[in-house]
Order: structure tokens, then sequence, then C-alpha cells
């Protein structure tokens, strides 16, 4: 299953509340959630965790629209809008956690 | 099962009356469910709030669709889960819902979603 | 494959009618078919014809036009969403139409994947 999140994790907890209840899949942050995706915050740790219970992925233009290219976390896998069609159609099913 | 129809769960997140998603939500709900689907409903983090027993709406001078719950049962809609954290996480429980729900822990509620064709979020 | 879209806010105001357009155009770059886009919520304010951005920014209804025209993308108005926001015929751009909540049930329904664009 794809799970897509679009908010900061630090103003909502969309994706803490995915973390807690999806169990295994693929993430996709778009939006305002790729500030996950950024070396350095307070999430960090989490997200380096959740990458060993899912595939996490985050959406280039959105991540380099906000200026945070060059701190991705290593091992968030980076995707354009093909590769978001791509995971949309290789699962399932998805849910936006809105 | 016909091969036709499909399991769709509506996801709701969203407190009631702060903002519409609510009430549009379970407009989205009540006209799918004429559709002959499997329909469920889950509801997460502030979207228990909905459930709140005693909406009293009349100062904020809005509708109070909250009767609409109970009412779901007369279009077989009956299945309501209630993730388990979220709910506690409110200082609710059970008794303080004004419809009968199936409370699920994260887990379980999580394992549902993966058996959905259709998951629409509100 | 058959995609739904779902768009629950208005143009400018959240970058869900953006996210949705563009994965659009990436469906459908990839063959893939944009079977329908459902407006929802604040989302029925993408159809309507009265928006005038300035000159240099995008112009998010009529790239939603483009694509019903250029693709044959269904653009549907939820009716009781758009009614209640002021969204009529007389104020529709070209391509959408307004119908009820069952279309966005019926494309559930008839594709094989649905995707929420929401705030």
């Amino acid at each position: 299953m794809l799970h897509i999140i679009n908010k900061s994790p630090l103003s909502s907890c969309a994706l803490e509340s995915c973390l807690r209840i999806a169990q295994g899949g693929d993430i996709l942050l778009i939006e305002d959630a790729v500030y996950a995706a950024a070396s350095g915050s307070a999430l960090e740790d989490k997200i380096r965790e959740a990458m060993g219970r899912f595939r996490v992925h985050a959406l280039m233009p959105d991540i380099d629209a906000r200026g945070f290219s060059e701190r991705v976390i290593e091992g968030v896998s980076k995707v354009d809008y093909g590769g978001f069609v791509d995971l949309v159609a290789a699962n399932e099913n998805c849910q936006s956690w809105l | 099962m016909g091969e036709d129809i499909k399991k769709f769960m509506f996801v709701n997140r969203k407190a009631p009356y702060g903002t519409i998603y609510a009430l549009e939500a379970l407009e989205v709900v009540l006209i799918t469910a004429a559709f002959d689907q499997d329909v469920s409903l889950a509801f997460l983090d502030d979207g228990v709030y909905q459930l709140k027993k005693g909406q009293q709406t009349k100062g904020i001078e809005t509708k109070n669709f909250s009767p609409s719950y109970r009412a779901l049962e007369g279009y077989d809609v009956e299945k309501l889960y209630v993730e388990k954290e979220s709910m506690e996480a409110r200082g609710l429980s059970e008794d303080d819902l004004l419809v009968d729900v199936i409370v699920l822990t994260s887990r379980e509620m999580g394992e549902l979603m993966e058996q959905q064709d259709v998951v629409l979020s509100f | 494959m058959k995609f739904g879209i779902v768009v629950n806010e208005g143009p400018y105001q959240h970058q869900a009618a953006d996210s949705a357009y563009l994965f659009c155009k990436a469906a459908i770059g990839k063959g893939h078919e944009i079977w329908r886009v459902f407006f929802y919520h604040d989302g029925v304010n993408n159809a309507t014809k009265l928006t005038e951005p300035p000159q240099d920014d995008r112009n998010i209804v009529n790239r939603w036009s483009r694509l019903a025209q250029e693709h044959g993308v269904d653009l549907v108005v939820c009716v009781a969403a758009a009614l209640r926001r002021g969204i009529r015929e007389e104020n529709l751009a070209q391509g959408f139409r307004i119908s009820g909540l069952g279309q966005l049930a019926e494309a559930g329904i008839q594709t094989d994947r649905m995707i929420t664009f929401g705030d």
C-alpha cells in the first residue's frame, strides 16, 4: 500500500499516525511533508527508523522548491511526478493522510 | 460477494465544525452506500471527535450533523471503526460515542486499510 | 491504467490543485488514463472562469480546461459543494461539468486507482 503524506511533520501528526497505523509498504512525502526528508531536523531519527519498515520516497520538485535539494536524508528515494505515478500504479491501493 | 463490489473505506481524521470536511465526508458516505458497495468508516486522530455524544451547535449557528452517524445503519453502513489509541489519547471511551463502533488497535486498523480497494480521506 | 483523482482544495490557496494537475500530466505522459477528476470541498473553486491570476502566475483553471480539451479528461464538480460556494453553470470554465456525488462513487468503482489531493 502507498501512503501519501503532505504535511510538515512538525505541525501535523499525519506522518506520526501513518507510522503508527500503517503496516509497511511505501510512504511518499509530498508538498510540506518533504521537510520530513531533510537531514538535521528533530525528526531525522524517526525517519531513519521508519526506513526499516517502509520504503520512504520524497517528491523532488517539492524538495527543490523548498531549498532542501542538498539535504535529503540518505536512503530516502527521490522521485519526480512520473515516479509518483509509478508508485501509485505499483501499489494495490493508496491513501492520502489528509 | 459480486465482482463489481468494491471495498470503500472513508478515513476521517478531522474534527467537526472547525472545518467542513467531516460534514461533506458524511455526504459522500451516504451516496456511496446507495451504490451497493462495501462501505466502512475509519475514525482516527481528531476524527474521533466527530462521534462525541452531546454535540450542541445552536450557539455557533451551525447544523448539528452528528445524529446522521446514527442514521448510517439505515443505509446498511454498519462498519464504523475507531482506532483505540486515537480515542484514548483524547480521553474518550466507547461510552462517550453516540453510535456503536468497533474499536481496533493501530495494527488492526492498518491491516484493514491494506484490504481496501478504495481509500478516501477527509 | 485508469486513474480517478479527487481534488479537495481550491486553487492558489493550497498546493493540492497543482500537485493533482502535475500528477495527471505525468500519468498521461506515461500512457495512463485520467478517467475523471472530481472536485469536492473547496476544490470546486478550481472550476470558476472568473479566476484571473496575475500575468506572471500560472492559470490553474485554464490548465484544467486544457487537460479536458487535449486529453478528454472528465472534470466533474460536486453540485452540493459547488452551490454552497457560489459555483454555478453560468461561471463554469470550459471542460468542467456540475454533477452529483454519485460521480465520485462511480469513479471509485470504475477506475483502477483513486488518488486524493487535499489539505
